[in-house]
């Protein structure tokens, strides 16, 4: 292990700032053919929500240039599920296992933020206020700083380790959203989540989703994510955790001078499924090339 | 255990004009790859089309460690894929999804287009095990056909063309051979194709097994996009608890 790539997020103490997407990394053992679970900053497993959830009908993807677009729409088992049979498989697998937990209503949010607080080997959650790709819900949180507000001090009152607060691009302004998040109580910050977009068939003029809109990642959105990193980092006081279509050990760089403490790796696990591997090998090259003690000296020199 | 691997092209050949016939060299022993699963293929320098390519196997070789595979040119990225080299490396994952069952005394194994690829495979497995099977293949004309006399090493092969250039005229489903007797059909091709031979084997009573080809993103169960709705378990993913089904087991079929 290279010293020099720890990293923290609050109280989270990460070997490397590398962190797995929600949604793009099942719940880790997915990818144990491919990478050492062990070996990442963390993952965070997919959406969880109060009940069991069918998601969106199928076609839920469409590929878009340097990019690609879901609708998933939060298929899961719920969060009993999760407790009772995916969480004791998975609980010694990282230190850092952190539970992506949504809702249609803040009673949602607050049973599933409760029921995770009492897992002893999930220090985190990631609050979803940006999903795109629900009618109810979701990113209707994320858009109004007001009721953003609402759900993270509801779901403070309930939570008591590191709550992590995702959000959406699809605003109008974001530092104002970020500063109502961290009024309301949230330790951290992760953006962004998708980018509501959508993708139209010529031929068979008709949309490529079930949905029609859903949700843009991949390096298309790189340089909205960065914008968006660098103006929230810079105008709040709780760290930022950055996503947007890091491909490679460069766009962690990136990410991190713009002010992300660390980042989340999402689309790029499902190009190849060892890049985390290949990043934090990089990220060590990254080091001696630029003789840093630690690569957190990058945080926010942009 | 699913493995990704660098696999050097060690064949290239064009088959008719939209399809190509791949040799994919690995040089390690291959792990034991079942009929109907597929391969996830890395084709790098497209831009629109960042996810990996899920390709059913064609055939499986464990003396020279070579997986067969038939493309169909039919986009941006296998386009892309048909210019490739003899040599080259390219990134692949495998082996993916479940199997076609392999248990039957009697299959009818009945693929339409490119479908047909992974019959062979699925034949060969039949025919050592002392069951040759019979296979009925569709296309619109003679000429979109590949391989044919390969199968007629493992099979006993049946043809159903749109224009009658080779075989019956028409579609598989009023082929004559239809009206045999099998224990089981087991199928790959379109869509509409294989909702017409799921009906025919509902009215034989007989179980029906096909293959899907959902849009996917990681082809390991990660994503939920390629999902089909089932009977039993709702919303299922196509990559890893298929991409082969029971027919009566999916409520579009």
């Amino acid at each position: 292990m290279d010293k020099r790539l720890n990293t923290t997020v609050g109280s989270l103490k990460l070997k490397n700032p590398l962190l797995t997407a929600s949604g793009t990394f099942g719940f880790g053992t997915e990818y144990e053919d491919f990478i050492d679970l062990n070996s990442l900053g963390g993952f965070i497993v997919k959406g969880t929500t109060g009940e069991k959830r069918e998601g969106n009908p199928y076609p839920r993807l469409a590929e878009t240039p340097s990019g690609m677009i879901n609708a998933v729409g939060l298929q899961n088992k719920g969060v009993e599920y999760f407790c009772n049979n995916i969480y004791p498989q998975i609980k010694d697998k990282n230190p850092n296992i952190i539970v992506n937990v949504s809702g249609s209503s803040i009673e949602e949010y607050c049973k599933v933020a409760s029921l995770i607080n009492d897992l002893p080997s999930i220090p985190a959650i990631e609050l979803n206020i940006s999903c795109p790709n629900v009618k109810k819900g979701g990113m209707g949180f994320g858009v109004n700083k007001d009721m953003a507000k609402e759900v993270i001090t509801e779901v403070r009152k309930v939570y008591k380790k590191h709550l992590i607060v995702k959000l959406t691009p699809n605003v109008t302004n974001i530092i104002e959203i970020a500063q109502a998040a961290e009024l309301a109580g949230a330790d951290s910050l992760s953006l962004i989540n998708t980018i509501l977009a959508m993708a139209v068939d010529a031929e068979k003029q008709k949309p490529l989703i079930s949905t029609i809109t859903g949700g843009l990642s991949g390096p298309a959105i790189k340089p909205i994510a960065l914008r968006c990193v660098w103006q929230v980092s810079h105008n709040v006081n709780i760290p930022v955790i950055g996503i947007g279509g890091i491909m490679n050990a460069r766009d962690v760089v990136e990410f991190m001078l713009v002010g992300a403490s660390a980042v989340e790796i999402g689309t790029a696990n499902f190009i190849n499924p060892s890049v985390c591997t290949q990043i934090i090998k990089d990220l060590s090259d990254y080091c001696d090339r630029h003789k840093l003690n630690s690569i957190t000296e990058l945080i926010g020199k942009i | 255990m699913k493995y990704q691997k660098e696999l050097v092209v060690f064949k290239k050949e064009k088959l008719n004009p939209a399809c190509f016939l791949l040799e994919l060299k690995s040089e390690e022993p291959l792990c034991e790859i079942l009929p109907g699963q597929f391969v996830n293929i890395l084709v790098k320098g497209v831009a629109e089309r960042l996810l990996r390519r899920p390709i059913s196997i064609h055939d499986v070789d464990y003396k020279t460690n070579i997986i067969s595979l038939v493309v169909q040119k039919a986009g941006l990225a296998t386009e892309k894929l048909s210019l490739i080299n003899e040599g080259d490396k390219l990134d692949v994952v495998f082996p993916l999804g479940n199997s076609f069952p392999t248990e039957e005394n009697h299959p009818l194994l009945i693929g339409g287009g490119v479908g047909t690829a992974p019959l062979y495979y699925l034949a060969k497995t039949y025919y050592n095990k002392g069951i040759k099977p019979t296979v009925l293949i569709g296309a619109r004309t003679e000429d979109q056909l590949f391989l044919i006399d390969k199968y007629k090493t493992v099979a006993d092969v049946y043809f159903s063309t749109e224009d009658g250039s080779i075989g019956e005229k028409g579609l598989v489903t009023t082929n004559s051979i239809m009206n045999g007797s099998f224990s089981a059909i087991l199928t790959c091709g379109p869509t509409p194709m294989m909702k017409s031979v799921a009906d025919v084997a509902a009215k034989k009573q007989i179980p029906c097994f096909v293959s899907l080809e959902n849009r996917m993103a990681c082809g390991i169960g990660a994503c939920l996009c390629c999902v089909t709705d089932t009977k039993s378990e709702g919303n299922v993913c196509v990559c890893t608890n298929g991409a082969v089904f029971d027919s009566k087991e999916l409520c579009n079929m």
